[in-house]
């Protein structure tokens, strides 16, 4: 297929029609239509595995749908590949960046052309991309590489290169999940100008109801691979959007805090250690974490909380400093952590804290298998235990396996979390170190995680919470820390935090 | 015998359960096990090109290996060797690890025999041959155990510094026995001094093959038991799945790669021992035979489980000795055998990527029935 179609500029409409998507007896998509009309910002809401994914990979043709039909500027198309979505103006941009990191942006820019030729004349293409950003109503720097613009600039640069290689329609899958708040609302206020303008149409996969309701013209809510609502953005509620997403609004739980005593659980002092890149050196100069507190760590991504957790967790070597645990120097080691009662809880359980091969009951017993429950250590493995302490745990967090012998890695993002959370929540807990924990997952699952954590600060456990959520940080915390570059750049009790404050210290603008 | 002889009978649980939990057993088994078929039909092929009948080699591969008392001796007198080399590879794999120089462990276990042989000539009894077995094994869980070190201190890649150890063992191999420990009566084969008649290790009574078969099945036993059965080979497993979350939970991840791959040379320098003791009499160049490179097939086609190993070793140690009868009636040269096993690697490493992706293989299916 050519371009022919699409040659003319401007916006290009899409709608699916009765769109159904079935894996095996799983309906992942059921009868769904939607129609974005040129020109507009609509917006795809719905819960983790409510099928917006595979709606729009339908769309793109990274699927063959079951049953349906895609009309594209009117005129029906054929998605039996995605080079025919590219060739008809689709495009997509993608949760996580797809540039090379050590090329420049215009290199970049260059090879994402399907006919980039052989050898490239610079110099020509140079001057077709300074026409080309002329034409656009943001630019990134075009000469610097990749690696070192910010990650709004990045996602700038993703959008630039949708719109570079002529495409009409773009698909975004949640694009601000990597930006501050302040980029996002830049990037996204650019996305709308250019819809606006006619230039393009954009359907953003989002969670955030904000941008929904600040920047989207239209919402289609997907529940469980049904349509289940949708309209004008100014027509709808943000308690009528959650409430078709949720099915039924959603249980806000009070969550009431316990006042606690605050003795001093864990002490960080002059933490020094490499960061992931080997030339930096992230300085932790004093971290007191006291029991019966949450105490948020916020901060955008890449700014040393990894590493902290790492150091935390013992992956990554101090290079100076002293941690302390009830007093007692603490070096990681699974006997200390025992001793100490501190437990952890990584970001991505699957990539972090299972080993994907190994069973769901295998998995859960990482913690226990060891020890004989007096104290001492086992050498001889007892099955008997691990499959009792695997129905156990399977029942009581609701883990919801085809089996104990199960690959843990076959099981839902939302159930691999409930599972390590059941794995590292069970019998006394005085510290949790926590990165992440809702990354992924759907409300419901958020919500429960959310849950537990706030019991277990009622009962007296101390949670550091290293999270780039910063709505997260908020709900959660009674105290809160914000790290910038590798350093802490902020402190503040929960009841003086400010948003737009924290904002400006984690953009390294205190 | 085979993978799926180790699942444990939970009789707590319905029938159900027990299918799931074995359909994932029987995948390990199903899929080598068809891998070495295609193995088998390519390597028709191969002769069928090359205008020979494969038929007369399966043939003569059976007669050679398997049909009489001794083609089994012939076969049993590889089995032991080829056992353990592929633990010296199974052990480590449990960390992740893959290791292929376990012919290292092997011609320094064999020297380490065979110097410690002329200097315990005068000790009584079964000591001498315990130190001489001893030393072998020092030696070889050092050579390999300093790569799980490297790797683990020093992110070296495990896979080539393991080979070129290798290198480095055998050539410090050739200039021990050519040089320090020749013995001057070896003329034109260096060779160490002759073990005395006490020091060497005779056949079984009951079959003619040496006791080193009996060391290999018992090796295989204790690395099954702790792999399966002790919280340590949990521990392995774990930090073989995913290093991550071994080191999150606080597992001493050195530790274990340092023991495994240090287990697996101890085992690797044994074999050394018994060719020195069992078979050669001496340390000599007879001694580079390739066993620690067959045993990386071994360890592969048995998916690194230690009691798969056993039948596996038979299996492939039926070939190897087939290898001279094959060269003198089918006029096919010395290196077949090494095409057979070459083309069977490639496809056991091909169907890596089967796993996972038949549906009769997941609990989920059999827990539906």
């Amino acid at each position: 297929m050519t371009r022919t179609l699409t040659t003319e500029a401007g916006a290009i409409s899409v709608e699916a029609l009765h769109m159904t998507m079935r894996f095996g007896e799983f309906t992942a998509l059921d009868d769904v239509s939607i129609n974005i009309q040129a020109g507009s910002f609509h917006a795809l809401l719905g819960e983790n595995g409510a099928g917006k994914s595979t709606l729009v990979k339908c769309i793109m043709g990274f699927y063959h749908a079951t049953a349906g039909e895609l009309l594209v500027a009117g005129r029906e198309a054929f998605m039996t590949d995605p080079k025919i979505a590219q060739s008809l103006g689709l495009g997509m941009v993608y949760q996580h960046f797809t540039l090379v990191p050590s090329l420049t942006a215009a290199e970049n820019l260059v090879i994402s052309r399907a006919d980039a030729p052989g050898v490239i004349n610079w110099r020509r293409e140079r001057e077709k991309l300074a026409q080309f950003m002329a034409t656009m109503p943001f630019s990134v720097p075009l000469d610097l590489p990749v690696s070192r613009l910010a990650a709004g600039e990045k996602q700038k640069l993703e959008i630039l290169k949708q719109l570079y290689l002529g495409n009409r329609f773009l698909i975004l899958d949640e694009p601000t999940s990597v930006l501050t708040p302040a980029e996002a609302d830049e990037v996204l206020g650019h996305v709308r100008a250019l819809t606006r303008a006619g230039e393009i149409t954009v359907l953003m996969i989002t969670h955030k109801f904000r941008e929904v309701t600040a920047f989207a013209d239209e919402v289609s809510i997907l529940r469980r691979g049904r349509y289940v609502g949708g309209g004008k953005v100014g027509e709808m509620s943000v308690e009528e959007m959650s409430r078709a997403m949720m099915g039924t609004a959603p249980e806000v739980s009070k969550r009431p805090r316990a006042a606690t005593n605050g003795r001093e659980i864990m002490r960080l002092s002059g933490v020094e250690a490499q960061d992931r890149t080997g030339l930096k050196t992230i300085r932790i100069d004093e971290i007191s974490l006291k029991s019966g507190e949450i105490l948020g760590v916020a901060g955008i991504s890449g700014n040393g909380q990894m590493e902290l957790m790492e150091v935390l967790t013992g992956q990554r070597r101090m290079t100076g400093g002293e941690i302390t645990v009830n007093g007692q120097p603490f070096a990681a080691t699974r006997a200390e952590a025992r001793a100490h009662k501190l437990r952890y809880l990584p970001e991505e359980p699957l990539r972090n804290a299972c080993a994907p091969r190994m069973s769901v009951a295998e998995n859960l017993a990482f913690r226990t298998f060891d020890t004989g429950g007096n104290g001492r250590t086992r050498f001889w493995k007892d099955d008997r235990a691990i499959a009792r302490n695997a129905s156990t745990l399977i029942e009581d967090f609701k883990v919801k396996t085809s089996s104990p012998a199960a690959r843990i890695a076959s099981l839902s993002g939302g159930n691999v979390q409930r599972a390590v959370l059941g794995r590292e929540l069970t019998g006394e807990v005085d510290a949790l170190i926590v990165s992440n924990p809702c990354f992924g997952l759907d409300f419901a699952a958020v919500s429960s995680i959310r849950d537990r954590l706030v019991e277990a600060r009622n009962n007296g456990t101390a949670i550091l919470l290293i999270s780039e959520d910063l709505d997260e940080i908020m709900e959660l915390s009674d105290r809160i820390l914000v790290m910038s570059e590798g350093r802490v750049a902020f402190e503040t009790p929960i009841a003086s935090a400010d948003v737009s404050e924290i904002g400006q210290h984690m953009a390294g603008h205190g | 015998m085979s993978a799926a002889d180790q699942i444990p009978t939970r009789a707590h649980l319905p029938g159900a359960r027990i299918l799931a939990g074995l359909a994932l057993r029987a995948e390990a088994v199903a899929i080598p096990l068809a891998a070495l078929l295609a193995g088998f039909a390519a390597f028709s092929l191969f002769l069928l090109v090359m205008g020979k009948s494969p038929a007369e080699f399966y043939g003569l591969v059976w007669k050679a290996g398997f049909s009489s008392a001794f083609s089994w001796q012939n076969t049993l007198s590889r089995v032991a060797p080829l056992v353990l080399a592929a633990l010296c590879v199974a052990l480590p794999a449990r960390l992740g690890l893959v290791v292929i120089g376990g012919e290292g462990a092997i011609v320094l276990g064999g020297l380490a025999a065979a110097v410690t042989g002329t200097a315990v000539a005068g000790v009584p009894g079964y000591a001498g041959l315990i130190l001489m077995a001893l030393a072998a094994m020092a030696i070889g869980g050092f050579w390999i155990g300093a790569i799980g070190a490297l790797r683990i201190r020093r992110g070296v890649n495990e896979t080539i510094s393991s080979l070129l150890m290798a290198y480095i063992a055998i050539a410090l191999f050739n200039y021990f026995v050519e040089g320090p420990f020749r013995d001057p009566a070896s003329l034109n084969k260096p060779s160490t001094a002759p073990l005395a008649e006490a020091l060497r290790v005779g056949d079984m009574p009951w079959i003619a093959a040496h006791w080193g078969v009996v060391a290999g099945v018992l090796a295989c036993l204790v690395s099954w038991v702790l792999i399966d059965r002790t919280t340590l080979g949990f521990a392995a497993r774990i930090a073989g799945d995913n290093v991550r979350a071994a080191q999150v939970q606080g597992l001493p991840v050195a530790r274990l790669v340092i023991g495994f791959t240090a287990l697996g040379g101890a085992f690797a320098g044994l074999a050394g021992f018994f060719e020195v003791a069992a078979v050669h009499g001496s340390a000599n160049a007879s001694l580079i035979a390739g066993y620690g490179y067959t045993g990386i097939l071994v360890a592969f086609l048995a998916r690194h489980n230690p009691l798969a190993i056993l039948p596996v070793a038979v299996l492939l140690g039926g070939f190897e000795a087939s290898s001279g009868l094959i060269q003198r009636r089918m006029d096919l040269p010395d290196a077949t055998i090494l095409v057979f096993e070459g083309m069977v690697f490639v496809i056991i490493l091909l169907s890596e990527a089967l796993y996972g992706r038949f549906r009769i293989f997941t609990p989920a299916f059999w827990e539906r029935r």
